[in-house]
């Protein structure tokens, strides 16, 4: 059993709205798992049923193999979309508190508390109330407790919105950090190039549909055009601009450059490889710049959501 | 996993160390007190006042009824007209003139007795004059018949009906005014206690929502838990601050009353001097020593088991559809179309004690809402007194217990859809629909 939390074929009705419609995940043991889809589309409800919030109508969710139960709150760790804390309680009090629902004992969540927050450097807190912090300050104390149990699961919901790019990086890399030390992590944002930069896998939900399922590579393969951005120096921009236009779909290019005089995207539709390619452009001119175009999440995602 | 305790410790510390909590728990009593000190005062200082009455009685019978008190004056006027007479009263400042004419026929007395004065004068004033000056006529009027007053006074019989159950169980009528008022001061105590400490409730349930850490915590604890922890949590508050205001409530009372203490043995109300010279009237004292054991008569013991158990399951039970409703709404101001039925049965059982269980503590009325949960603590509690067979109070009490628990169910219910439903105004309508999820 490679993966860690299975959902299957999981349904949920709100009255005569089907938020969820046969939705099925697999997320690997060890993997970031980026769950992705326009507002609306169910991926809130999914997180519910995971963390036993809600119960599906039909369908079964595992963890590690077994089916959910509510001893299994101790194995999550969620942070939510919409956070918050008790505004009047003190930091250190609040952490100890939501550490001890999840079932640390207090002294083990003191000391794990001692070590977040010298690590997150914010030792200075304790004492203070939520409502004295700012926004992104009590976000880093919701990331804390999220955290704090060491739980095999954890579940992100925007965990960077809030957050100056200093410290999303500081959170980014926290993420990392616990991947690397056996978690797994379900990730759900917007946010594209964070999908980009952190997500093994991804499920993109629209509709309360699931549309696309799979390792991100295997995705970007999937979506490849077999385009090439493509810079290149000559004196005679037109002539080779011509020469390369009547043998191959040509597409305007945008990129940053120093000198490059042509710059174009061609599409290579079964004339051959890239090095086919390469060697038709080095005849004609210099080549400055060659890359294949990889779809962006960004692209799939909106590519996906406008077919579907 | 059991947080319960935990649950209960977090709500009842944050209540307890809330800086408006605080404040409230220990300002309050000092209000009370000095609110009661500033209105003995001032009834002190209006009974301190002395009023002087000028009588003009042309009849010159009436000489010897106007006897003069602490705080009223009388000096009667003879061989003046009435025009001096308002003349030297106006002069003197004085409170008014009583004219009593002379009217032969004693039919006219009735328009031939006449007050003057500035202000128009206090009805208390008003009637015991009235009273004196009847007194004097309708005795006048026995002897002018040949009636002898003397055996008329010794004929009058006074009647004190001594009531005894089945079983020797001395009461009396007395005793019904205690049982009546033990119930009342139960109810009445059930009553604000509900009001005071459900609206805590309510906020805490309203502050997890509007705060959104309610997610986090609903990831971590059942939500019957949540609940009951924060029911309990705050009841706890709420007794532990009822329970400083009775203690220092007594404190300053009996502060003051040691510092104070000549002035307060002399702020009598005319009431309290009634009641010493009632107590002086061997009849009377006998009846209050009555009372005393018939204090004593009371199944004490069965009053004391039932209230804690009536008082407790009443406020759980109230303090449970406080918490739903809590749940149901985004905040306090949505709250208000929820409040009427919760007050209502709380209302009716109020009513319903009052009204019908003096009546007939037994009767059909009185026993259908001693069972019925929402209305059965205070309604069951008022019976008591008079009687109520251990298993009709066990049958009801596990009624209100099992109420208790299914509201809870349904709060914690409408708490787990609740939250799900951000910016949603709820209707009854939709209630009935998230119950069923």
């Amino acid at each position: 059993m490679n993966n860690l939390l299975v959902a299957d074929s999981v349904s949920k009705n709100f009255g005569t709205f089907r938020a969820l419609n046969d939705v099925s995940i697999s997320v690997p043991k060890g993997s970031i798992f980026g769950l992705l889809g326009p507002n609306g589309a169910g991926k809130t409800t999914l997180i519910r049923i995971i963390n036993q919030i809600t119960m599906p109508d039909t369908g079964f969710v595992q963890l590690d193999g077994e089916p959910l139960k509510p001893e299994h709150i101790q194995n999550i760790g969620y942070l939510p979309e919409e956070r918050g804390l008790y505004k009047s309680m003190k930091v250190g009090e609040q952490a100890l508190y939501l550490a001890q629902l999840k079932g640390l004992t207090k002294p083990e969540a003191k000391k794990r508390l001692k070590y977040w927050f010298d690590k997150l450097e914010i030792g200075d807190w304790w004492n203070k109330k939520i409502q004295e912090l700012s926004k992104g300050q009590a976000q880093k104390i919701q990331f804390i407790v999220t955290v704090l149990h060491q739980p095999k699961l954890l579940i992100f919901d925007e965990p960077f919105s809030g957050f100056d790019p200093i410290n999303a990086n500081l959170i980014k890399d926290e993420i990392l950090q616990l991947r690397d030390e056996g978690a797994t992590v379900i990730f759900s944002t917007h946010r594209m190039e964070s999908v980009e930069e952190l997500c093994d896998h991804i499920a993109l939900i629209h509709k309360s549909n699931k549309v696309l399922d799979g390792k991100l590579t295997d995705i970007k393969r999937q979506y490849r055009t077999n385009t090439f951005e493509v810079g290149l120096q000559t004196d005679a921009v037109d002539t080779v601009t011509q020469a390369i236009k009547e043998q191959f779909e040509v597409l305007p290019a945008t990129f940053k450059n120093l000198n490059d005089d042509v710059k174009l995207n061609i599409k290579l539709n079964g004339q051959g490889n890239s090095n086919d390619l390469l060697k038709f452009l080095m005849s004609k001119a210099e080549v400055h710049h060659f890359v294949e175009v990889i779809p962006s999440a960004n692209d799939i995602f909106i590519q996906t959501v406008k077919n579907n | 996993m059991n947080h319960l305790p935990l649950i209960i410790k977090r709500e009842y510390l944050t209540k307890i160390k809330n800086k408006s909590f605080i404040i409230m728990t220990f300002v309050s009593p000092l209000i009370m007190v000095a609110l009661i000190a500033v209105v003995a005062y001032l009834s002190q200082l209006n009974n301190d006042k002395e009023r002087h009455i000028s009588v003009l009685d042309e009849t010159g019978i009436m000489a010897d009824v106007f006897v003069d008190t602490e705080h009223t004056k009388y000096n009667v006027l003879t061989n003046t007209s009435l025009e001096t007479a308002k003349e030297l009263v106006k002069a003197k400042e004085e409170y008014g003139l009583l004219h009593i004419q002379n009217a032969l026929d004693d039919q006219d007395m009735i328009t031939a007795v006449k007050f003057y004065s500035d202000e128009s004068p206090s009805l208390s004033i008003m009637s015991s004059l009235e009273q004196k000056i009847e007194k004097k006529l309708t005795d006048s009027k026995l002897q002018n018949n040949g009636v002898d007053i003397e055996k008329i006074k010794a004929s009058k019989t006074n009647i004190t009906i001594a009531q005894e159950t089945f079983t020797g169980e001395k009461t009396s009528k007395i005793d019904s005014y205690l049982k009546l008022a033990f119930g009342g001061a139960a109810g009445y105590l059930l009553f604000m206690f509900i009001i005071i400490y459900g609206n805590m409730i309510m906020r805490s349930v309203i502050e997890e929502k509007t705060s959104r850490i309610i997610e986090i915590i609903i990831s971590s604890v059942k939500p019957i838990q949540l609940m009951l922890g924060k029911i309990i949590g705050t009841s706890l508050a709420g007794i532990t601050q009822f329970a400083i205001w009775v203690i220092l409530g007594s404190i300053l009372i009996f502060v003051l009353s040691t510092i104070f203490g000549v002035n307060i043995a002399e702020m009598q109300t005319p009431q309290q001097e009634m009641l010493d010279q009632a107590m002086q009237n061997p009849e009377i004292a006998n009846e209050v020593q009555g009372a005393i054991q018939s204090f004593f008569n009371l199944p004490l013991a069965n009053l004391v088991v039932a209230f804690m158990f009536f008082f407790i399951g009443g406020y759980l039970l109230y303090s449970s559809l406080y918490a739903a409703v809590g749940a149901a709404v985004d905040n306090e101001t949505d709250t208000q179309q929820f409040m009427l039925p919760i007050i209502m049965p709380l209302v009716l059982a109020v009513y319903v004690g009052i009204f019908t269980v003096i009546e007939d503590p037994h009767g059909t009325v009185s026993t259908v809402f001693s069972f019925i949960p929402f209305t059965s603590p205070v309604v069951m509690l008022m019976r008591i007194p008079f009687g109520v067979p251990i298993w009709q109070q066990v049958l009801s009490f596990v009624i209100l217990a099992t109420t208790f628990v299914l509201t809870v169910w349904f709060a914690a219910k409408i708490y787990r859809v609740g939250i799900l439903m951000y910016g949603k105004k709820p209707s009854y309508k939709e209630l009935y629909k998230w119950i069923k999820y």
